[in-house]
């Protein structure tokens, strides 16, 4: 049994609003491991506290008005990443982590050239000279996938479409060969046929150069094809943890069984059926402010299994057994009482 | 300074911080509200407009002289502060405190009024600019560039020579139609965005005609660069006002126009300096509180900062 | 035979932009942007027609063109049988009762000042259809069709979710009555979970109350679900229109087919090859000659013909047209 990579144990990080609404508990309680060499997927839609959790990894978080709270314990490679001092941390940053977002525009400067960009990563972690630098910038847009890098090198970030400004964000991010990659729904702003390559080049790119995948999204079709294991957040924790397959084939959470139902998909009969047909499943309610979760189990206003246990205590993340204790927890009190897996008649 | 005078100035001094205590209330409620009052000077300059805004409104209860009234040019001209006169004396005998009480309604009631006329056509144009684009806006827009261009003062100066005589009305217009410039540009800007915003794309799509699209959609979400234009606006005008007024092209005297006031008392500043002096800090105190409110309701309004 | 009467007929839609100016704006203007270059296509009353495509192919244009939000360069566009393009200001106000927009963001399509109450009365306003109380009862009745509780008239659009906006959007478009909806990406910027909600509702509405949709959108699953045809456009141009089952089943065009392709399927045993189109979408400023696909096509029978000839949009079978030359032997991933 290898040990993991990451290790993330009841991490908490709270935002102060300033309404006087209170504190927004963001992510309340998440804990997760990763792998060498694997992709993990961490699926929810906003307000889940994904993105959130991210950020806290790499210490990215605004200091007010965000903070993580004491307790929390996020491990790399067997050192406490929350211990350290901020020299050490910026030699994990970039380095060891790496990050791509969402936004390619937003995230790449654009009055620095893609080139610049790339080779700052270098200089600043392995010290190489600015000529040596700048080679090894061109490698890495070759490795990506753009036509013509010597001549690309010197593009700035507004030259360059989508699709490409994805890839210099990927090339930035893997210039000093990190050992984990954490993608934050690096393709929702990009069109379907871009999606596709900057998908296949991560899933190339993470089997050359054998490094650990966190694969942020919202996006249950690209967790299909590219995770080995999905992590399911809502209001701020883990619902739902699996293996894919076991995941996509077997989902005991109610959350993630209403979420896989009501995406559109292409593989299956329309809900039409021309003119009154049957509907799409859909979740009702939302999703509750970050600053007010409900009592008891979080989804439960949204839940049609809920009972009285649900409203008033919140379950632990529990074992769906099957395989290795740990391989599928899933944090709902029906794995006590199967029994109520019936929807109440409304 | 009678019994009655002094109590009218404790009056206005707290009507000033019960206006101060009742708009930080309010302000509590709302996002923008607070940013405001995170601002150190922003409940003093509320404080110091409310002020000279009670002693503007009730002048003929705290000024204990009328402004125009030579007390006794033989004994009293050029009088120090005292307890009898709090500001001391001018030239002519007459109560410097008094009269900058009653040039607070001067200060006030040009900056306001000039202001309003320059905010309103300024926004009228910036926003017909904006909205129409096109020809209407290249020809707007360049007569707002002669008009920035043009070195105001001097205009005034011009015009109130040629006029002749000067009086308070034709001042307000005066300054009012040579400072609209700057505020159209900004309005234009705000409308320019505001234009391509989904919510006024809904609008025409209803049916709503381009009079409605402006003054019940554009308009109101451009307030922000409106309202700040406005609060530093009256600013610039007082100082306008005050300057015209001591060169003699203003406010005419014996009207207790600050500037005015500044410039009688110029002859003897060494001899008799509160005479300028206080005048002086009124028209300091009053810009800086403008400014103060005006840049706290900037950040307050920013809408980048409703991010937090 | 006869075909159902369409609501809607566009004819030869052209939208061009005048390209960027060189020369701080004083030089030649560049070359032109073909946003939509010669568009047509039918809607029959009660049905829907998806048109999907990724950016830049221009049907958030061809959308707004439709409703003359943007003033089309050349086409005709007959809405009822009323040519829309003819019309004058007067009448075309008159006409916008009958057509109305639903945009894609929730949060931008609300006035922010304006409270729910306000944004409806408005077009009631504007139309003189309805005003004081009678307003209120229409707001009320709106507001619990769309899924709303009539609490919500007071609250401003920051105070609501995504969701609740943009079923206030919808409820605004309502309002007037209208026999014809364009629909322009409406979820596209929705949860996962609110988007199934929303696209129930208008599944709903368009039963209840007989309306004629264009749905505008690039999640090729979210418009399987809700069209009846699917027209597909590639810069500027339709490259495939069939009716929705047989365009999923079996599409003819090799851009429909690598679109389909891409799409991410959520279910990891059903991860099958996919055709991973070369290179970026294009800008329409500077389309290929020939077939505007011909650059990234992955058809193995590319040639000449693809790079000079542009080729015509010709019916295979009935309702169903494609723009290739290879139409008779479509791709297979």
């Amino acid at each position: 049994m290898t040990e993991p990579l990451l290790r993330v144990r009841d991490l908490r990080t709270y935002f102060v609003t300033e309404h006087g609404s209170g504190t927004a508990r963001a992510v309340d309680g998440v804990s997760f491991e990763l792998f060498p060499g694997e992709t993990l997927g961490i699926v929810g839609e906003s307000g889940c506290g994904k993105t959130v959790t991210s950020l806290s990894i790499l210490r990215l978080i605004p200091e007010p008005p965000g903070h993580i709270r004491p307790g929390s314990f996020i491990e790399f490679e067997g050192r406490n990443l929350l211990a350290l001092a901020p020299r050490e941390l910026r030699a994990v940053r970039g380095n060891q982590i790496a990050m791509i977002f969402q936004e390619p525009m937003t995230s790449l400067n654009p009055v620095f050239t893609v080139g610049d960009q790339i080779a700052e990563a270098a200089i600043v972690h392995q010290g190489l000279s600015r000529r040596a630098a700048r080679a090894r910038a061109i490698a890495m847009l070759q490795l990506v996938g753009i036509p013509d890098p010597g001549e690309r090198v010197d593009h700035y970030p507004h030259q360059m479409s989508g699709g490409m400004r994805q890839r210099v964000m990927i090339a930035m991010a893997l210039v000093c060969h990190p050992k984990l990659l954490i993608a934050d729904e690096p393709t929702t702003a990009l069109d379907v046929t871009i999606q596709a390559q900057i998908i296949e080049l991560l899933d190339r790119l993470q089997a050359e150069l054998g490094m650990a995948v966190m694969l942020i999204t919202h996006d249950l079709g690209i967790v299909a094809g590219s995770a080995d294991r999905v992590v399911v957040m809502y209001a701020g924790q883990v619902v739902e943890q699996a293996p894919t397959p076991e995941l996509f084939g077997h989902p005991l959470h109610p959350y993630t069984e209403g979420l896989l139902a009501s995406v559109p998909r292409l593989d299956t009969p329309p809900a039409r059926a021309g003119g009154g047909g049957g509907k799409l499943h859909s979740i009702p309610g939302q999703v509750p402010a970050a600053t007010a979760w409900p009592a008891g189990c979080r989804f439960h206003p949204r839940c049609p299994y809920a009972w009285d246990r649900c409203r008033q205590e919140e379950p632990p993340l529990l074992d769906a057994g099957g395989g290795e204790p740990g391989t599928h927890t899933v944090r709902c009190w029906l794995l006590t009482e199967p029994r109520r897996r019936t929807p109440r008649v409304s | 300074m009678s019994v009655w005078t002094w109590l009218a100035l404790a009056g206005a001094v707290v009507a000033a911080l019960a206006v101060v205590a009742e708009v930080r209330r309010r302000a509590a409620a709302s996002a923008p509200g607070r940013r405001f009052f995170r601002h150190p000077t922003a409940a003093p300059g509320i404080f110091v407009l409310a002020f000279f805004l009670a002693i503007a409104l009730a002048a003929p209860l705290v000024a204990p002289y009328p402004w125009y009234l030579q007390i006794d040019i033989v004994h009293v001209a050029d009088r120090p502060p005292s307890a009898r006169f709090l500001l001391g004396t001018d030239l002519y005998s007459r109560d410097v405190w008094s009269r900058i009480v009653y040039g607070a309604r001067i200060s006030l009631g040009i900056g306001t009024l000039a202001m309003l006329l320059a905010v309103t056509v300024g926004a009228a144009v910036g926003a017909v600019a904006g909205y129409f684009r096109r020809w209407v806006d290249t020809t707007l827009m360049r007569l707002v560039d002669v008009g920035l261009a043009m070195p105001r003062i001097f205009v005034l100066l011009l015009v109130v020579a040629l006029w002749g005589h000067v009086s308070v009305p034709l001042l307000v217009l005066l300054i009012g139609l040579t400072g609209w410039f700057g505020t159209s540009r900004l309005v234009r800007a705000e409308v320019l965005s505001l234009r391509e915003r989904e919510f006024v794309a809904a609008a025409r799509a209803l049916g709503a005609g381009p009079t409605r699209v402006i003054f019940r959609h554009v308009l109101p979400n451009a307030a922000a660069p409106i309202i700040v234009s406005a609060a530093l606006g009256i600013g610039n005008v007082v100082l306008l006002e005050a300057g015209l007024s001591f060169l003699g092209f203003g406010v005419p005297a014996p009207r207790p126009s600050w500037g005015t006031m500044i410039a009688e008392g110029w002859p003897k500043i060494t001899a008799a300096p509160w005479a300028s002096l206080f005048p002086g800090l009124a028209i300091s105190l009053l810009v800086m509180a403008l400014n103060a409110v005006g840049d706290a309701l900037r950040d307050a309004l920013d809408p980048r900062k409703e991010a937090a | 035979m006869t075909a159902p009467t369409a609501l809607v007929d566009v004819a030869g839609l052209v939208k061009h932009f005048p390209g960027e100016r060189g020369l701080l704006g004083l030089g030649r203007p560049r070359a032109r942007v073909r946003a939509v270059d010669g568009v047509s296509f039918t809607i029959a009353r009660g049905r829907t027609l998806g048109l999907v495509g990724e950016s830049g192919c221009g049907k958030s244009t061809a959308g707004r063109a439709i409703l003359r939000l943007i003033e089309p360069d050349a086409g005709r566009v007959t809405v009822d049988g009323q040519d829309v393009l003819a019309l004058g200001a007067r009448e075309l106000r008159a006409l916008r009762r009958r057509m109305q927009i639903v945009f894609q963001d929730p949060y931008g399509s609300l006035n922010p000042r304006m409270t729910v109450r306000q944004t409806l009365a408005e077009p009631l306003a504007i139309h003189r259809v309805a005003a004081g109380a009678e307003a209120d009862r229409r707001i009320g009745s709106l507001l619990e069709e769309v899924g709303l509780d009539p609490s919500f008239t007071g609250s401003y659009p920051h105070e609501l979710s995504g969701g609740q906006r943009q079923r206030v959007g919808i409820a605004r478009a309502l309002s007037v009555e209208p026999q014809f909806l364009v629909l322009d990406e409406p979820v596209s910027a929705l949860d996962v979970s609110v988007q199934a909600q929303v696209l129930n509702l208008l599944a709903d509405l368009q039963q209840r109350r007989r309306l004629t949709f264009l749905f505008i959108a690039h999640d090729l699953a979210v418009v399987k679900h809700i069209a009846d045809d699917v027209a597909v456009m590639y810069l500027g141009k339709i490259v495939e229109r069939a009716p929705a089952a047989t365009l999923y089943a079996a599409p003819r065009h090799p851009y429909t087919t690598s679109l389909l392709s891409a799409v991410p399927v959520p279910d990891p045993k059903a991860q099958r090859a996919r055709i991973v189109l070369a290179g970026e979408v294009p800008s329409p400023a500077n389309p290929p000659p020939g077939c505007p696909f011909h650059p990234r096509c992955p058809h193995p029978k590319k040639n000449e013909r693809c790079r000079t000839e542009p080729p015509a949009l010709r019916e295979l079978a009935p309702g169903q047209l494609v723009a290739c030359h290879f139409a008779e032997e479509p791709l297979r991933p």
